[in-house]
């Protein structure tokens, strides 16, 4: 946001110029010794300050209605507010999101649980087969032996068709629980949007009760949030930052320079 | 070896699970915070504690350091498997005493190779 914390936006110029001349007045009838008129123009000037912060409240507390309205809640309306705001609405879509995300991972999971042990079991048998096939090359083998393997083998061929048949359906499902992507990433983009405009409004509204401040003379404390120990969750262009790792390597880069 | 997972999001666990699977360690319990994870921690059975950090009602830095402090508890070797990848809060797990960082998105391969260096160190 482009207003400077210090100084503040500038006031009407109307305002302070009747605040330069007036003050310049006050200073002069003091120093002749005209105490009555310096309070009349004390007066004066708080009721110039009283009247542009009546104003300034007024236009803050209109443009508050107007980013209520912007954002459609209806605070008149207490049982249609819920429905009508697009923040719970915002909201409502990114649990949707978690819970399609989470569908998906789950999904997926239940798949691959369920193939991977088929999938060894296939290896495992792959595996004995070859051994035995060739003990057969070296003619190592009885006969009694060989029509064991010889019916091993024709039972492998089957289970083999079965088992990657149905690993091939598992993988086009784990495939299409994929589609989770899509559909989350149209309700982020439209919550996103959503949540640019309340900034926009947030701002004006700053803007707006900065006046309000600068008449009343009120400094706000900003403090800065210096709590890192506080979990974050994942950040966001972590190459560019100093402050934070870019990955694995760094960690362990870190951690060895600690004497880990 | 019986082993904790502690991660509120039910596919983090799962995830971390079957890795532990696949390393051998088939005796895994989960918690989806501090709060579920020190009462059971605190029954004795748990040998290795794998913990997320930021969770909602007690953290896993918060965890670490009440395992640290805890007398019955505080050899109990800690991994941290998070998304958390600021210096100031790996350097703040490191001097909490925590036994590997890694850092997500991880692949199988670093986790097996943090939990053997962890496990190497302890014997």
């Amino acid at each position: 946001m482009p207003v400077d914390r210090q100084k503040g936006p500038e006031l009407d110029p109307e305002i302070t110029s009747k605040l330069k001349e007036q003050s310049q007045e006050l200073v002069e009838q003091v120093n002749a010794g005209e105490y009555a008129r310096a309070m009349t123009l004390i007066n004066d000037l708080s009721e110039v300050r009283d009247q542009s912060l009546y104003r300034e409240v007024g236009r803050l507390t209109r443009s508050l209605h107007e980013a209520l309205r912007n954002l459609q809640i209806h605070p008149q309306n207490p049982e249609q507010q819920e429905a009508l705001s697009k923040m719970s609405d915002a909201s409502e879509r990114l649990e949707y999101v978690v819970e399609m995300t989470a569908n998906a991972a789950n999904r997926t999971m239940d798949l691959v649980e369920d193939a991977m042990p088929r999938a060894s079991a296939m290896c495992e048998q792959a595996r004995t087969l070859r051994d035995d096939w060739q003990r057969l090359r070296r003619r190592e083998m009885d006969p009694s032996e060989f029509r064991e393997l010889y019916g091993r083998i024709d039972r492998f061929f089957e289970s083999m068709a079965v088992d990657a048949e149905k690993m091939y359906t598992d993988l086009s499902e784990i495939l299409l629980a994929q589609d989770f992507q899509d559909l989350t990433g149209q309700v982020i983009q439209k919550v996103t949007a959503l949540v640019r405009e309340v900034e926009d409004n947030l701002v004006s509204l700053v803007v707006m009760a900065s006046h309000v401040d600068q008449l009343t003379g009120t400094v706000h404390e900003i403090r800065d949030r210096e709590s890192s120990l506080e979990g974050e969750g994942p950040q966001l262009r972590a190459a560019e930052r100093s402050d934070v790792v870019s990955g694995q390597d760094d960690v362990d880069d870190l951690l060895s320079s600690l004497g880990f | 070896m019986k082993i904790l997972i502690v991660d509120d999001f039910s596919t983090m666990r799962r995830i971390i699970k079957n890795l532990l699977r696949d390393l051998g360690f088939t005796n895994t319990d989960e918690a989806d915070d501090g709060n579920t994870a020190l009462p059971m921690l605190r029954t004795g059975k748990y040998d290795f504690l794998i913990t997320d950090w930021n969770m909602p009602g007690m953290s896993g830095f918060d965890l670490l350091k009440t395992v640290r402090a805890d007398d019955n508890l505080k050899d109990l070797p800690i991994l941290m498997v998070t998304a958390e990848a600021k210096r100031d809060q790996i350097v703040a797990a490191a001097q909490a005493g925590v036994n590997g960082y890694v850092v997500k998105p991880f692949t199988a391969a670093v986790l097996k190779e943090k939990i053997e260096k962890i496990f190497e160190r302890i014997q």
